[in-house]
């Protein structure tokens, strides 16, 4: 394993914002540490890069334990979300930062140099200095100075948070073409879901301290081991008494569970749009939001409220509509489990094999 | 009537500031240049003006030194606890409260040659209080906060995530001091200093006291123009009051030119 952490805890004061956390990452991955504000998500990445001392805890890499290494021995490249540029420096200045400080000699530094301003395009802007840039150029920047001294490791710490959403996806895509380029093992830091999901091998999904789930976006998506986890990722709806929804009466067997279920769980229409009709029941529109791509539709099934969208292709459906709905599947938990339940009445039961 | 007020803004600000000085120059000039020139050249002018000039340097580079260490210890060092931080600002900022004069009190009642520190170091043939250390050690007391001041609200506002990047690529405390934090600090340092100079130029209360006004031995220019405005030698005390008043106003221009690069930086 290339990078292992076991049992790594931290405390601010009072404040406990690490709990026991482990994990183990392959060579060349790359990692999205996903979750709210103020879960821990930075606290564990400058744990790893040494910015910060666990108060319990191993951090390995290679196998070594690097806990007592300091932050300049360590290997890695580090990228903060409001780049951290060297202001009185040139662009050529940051990138060779790291370079003149392990002693490189000179024509070694200027070919490298070269080497990252054509990496990251930024040819023609080396004698600029940070001030007279954008900032997605400012970005590109910090990652060639981080890239330079040829790190282990990379750690990005909400890269694109300061970043206007146009130039975040095509940062975002290069990104992740630029890393699977250089094959380089690197954690990247955020909050944002999308990206995440876009950009990741796996998600490392952290919340109050707690690792919740590791996995591939599909897995975390499909198979949400935890609640938080399941109602944090895409939108979702709580639905209090899950057996009052057809298809789902199976769930009385455990008294005190609730549903939570996401907007593709369920399909709405005319009878005519349905395969399986016995598998729906009958529900209203109460509201629709137009959304640029599809429609967001609000709908009351008896006295469940649910969240689904619609595609524009379909017949336009209108506040107070009665429609068909059929859950195709719920998200249920209580206080010691939870699980996946498929609606039962989707198995076509008038079909029969001879 | 915007430009009344601004005119008459300027012309009380001429009477304050510029009159005085045009006066000096005058009396200087009383007895023509022989006087001038005699009022400078006497045995105890360039005496008082040596001490000013060696109390300056010492006090400058002590202060610039210490005080940006200070500085730096103040806002980044985390394993300082926030109570004895708290402490050591209030300190740095007890000069600006404690008048000049008490702060000289202070060193003779410490340090005298009646006191317990005093004695011993007297027994070893040292003398501070009525001798140039003392002068120093005042001159210190009055400059202290002046660089501190000027470098403190800067490290704040650079933050430390810039020195953290150096540090994680391979930059310890030295090489991170030297490339990183210095070329930021640099301008603010120089006003600093500029600062201290013009303050320790025109020291006159501490001094006074730590030092008893001894005739070529520890007299500085201040005092020399005091001890000459009671004796009535006003040419000589005008002399040199007017080079107390030339170096001020270099400096004024050499404050106002940190301050520009210090906005450009």
């Amino acid at each position: 394993m290339h990078v292992e952490v076991r049992g790594l805890n931290k405390r601010f004061g009072e404040f406990h914002a690490v709990k026991n956390v482990g994990f183990s990452i392959a060579k060349g991955q790359l990692i999205g540490l996903l979750g709210p504000s103020g879960g821990g998500k930075t606290s564990i990445l400058r744990m790893l890069a040494g910015l910060e001392t666990p108060d319990e805890g191993d951090i390995l890499f290679h196998g070594k334990r690097v806990n007592d290494l300091p932050p300049q021995e360590r290997g890695i490249g580090f990228v903060f979300q409001n780049y951290a540029l060297f202001k009185h420096m040139t662009v050529e200045g940051n990138i060779a930062f790291g370079l003149e400080v392990k002693k490189w000699p000179k024509p070694r530094i200027r070919e490298r140099v070269a080497e990252l301003v054509e990496l990251t395009g930024l040819s023609g802007f080396e004698k600029r200095y940070p001030h007279q840039l954008s900032g997605g150029q400012r970005q590109r920047v910090a990652f060639a100075r981080a890239l330079a001294p040829e790190p282990q490791l990379l750690l990005l710490d909400e890269p694109f948070a300061a970043i206007d959403a146009k130039i975040r996806q095509e940062l975002r895509s290069w990104l992740r073409e630029m890393i699977d380029r250089l094959g380089i093992t690197s954690i990247f830091v955020t909050h944002d879901q999308d990206e995440a999901i876009e950009v990741a091998d796996e998600i490392m999904i952290i919340n109050q301290g707690n690792l919740e789930q590791k996995g591939t976006p599909w897995d975390i998506y499909k198979n949400p081991q935890t609640p938080f986890v399941a109602s944090f990722i895409g939108e979702s709806t709580i639905v209090e008494d899950i057996s009052s929804l057809r298809g789902f009466e199976d769930a009385r067997a455990w008294p005190g569970t609730r549903g939570l279920i996401r907007p593709e769980y369920v399909e709405i229409g005319k009878p005519s749009e349905f395969q399986i009709l016995s598998a729906t029941e009958t529900g209203r529109v109460k509201h629709l939001q137009f959304r640029g791509s599809e429609w967001l539709v609000e709908l009351e099934v008896g006295s469940t409220r649910l969240v689904t969208y619609r595609s524009l292709e379909k017949e336009v459906l209108h506040p107070g509509d009665e429609i068909q709905v059929l859950v195709h599947r719920a998200y249920l938990f209580n206080d010691n489990d939870s699980w996946i339940m498929e609606n039962k009445l989707k198995e076509d039961r008038t079909y029969v094999e001879i | 009537m915007r430009r009344l007020w601004i005119g008459l803004t300027f012309l009380v600000f001429a009477l304050l500031l510029g009159a005085p000085v045009v006066r000096i120059a005058m009396g200087a000039w009383n007895d023509g240049w022989s006087g001038f020139a005699g009022g400078l050249t006497r045995p105890e002018a360039v005496h008082a003006l040596a001490m000013t000039g060696l109390i300056v340097v010492a006090v400058t580079v002590i202060n610039t030194v210490f005080g940006v260490m200070l500085a730096m210890y103040l806002v980044r060092a985390a394993w300082l606890g926030p109570r004895l931080k708290k402490l050591l600002n209030s300190i740095v900022d007890l000069p600006f409260a404690v008048s000049p004069v008490i702060g000289g009190l202070m060193i003779v009642l410490l340090l005298g040659p009646d006191s317990a520190i005093g004695g011993l170091l007297g027994a070893a043939g040292i003398k501070i209080v009525y001798a140039l250390p003392g002068m120093i050690l005042a001159t210190l007391f009055v400059t202290f906060p002046l660089v501190i001041r000027e470098v403190m609200p800067v490290l704040q506002e650079i933050g430390t995530q810039q020195e953290e990047a150096a540090a994680m690529l391979g930059a310890y405390g030295w090489t991170t001091f030297r490339r990183v934090t210095w070329p930021q600090i640099r301008w603010s340092v120089v006003y600093g200093i500029v600062l201290t100079v013009a303050r320790s130029l025109g020291e006159f209360g501490a001094v006074l006291v730590v030092s008893g006004n001894i005739l070529f031995k520890t007299q500085t220019a201040t005092t020399l123009v005091y001890q000459d405005v009671e004796n009535f030698s006003l040419t000589s005390a005008n002399a040199v009051a007017l080079v107390l008043a030339a170096g001020s106003v270099a400096l004024l221009l050499l404050m106002e030119w940190a301050k520009s690069r210090q906005k450009h930086a």
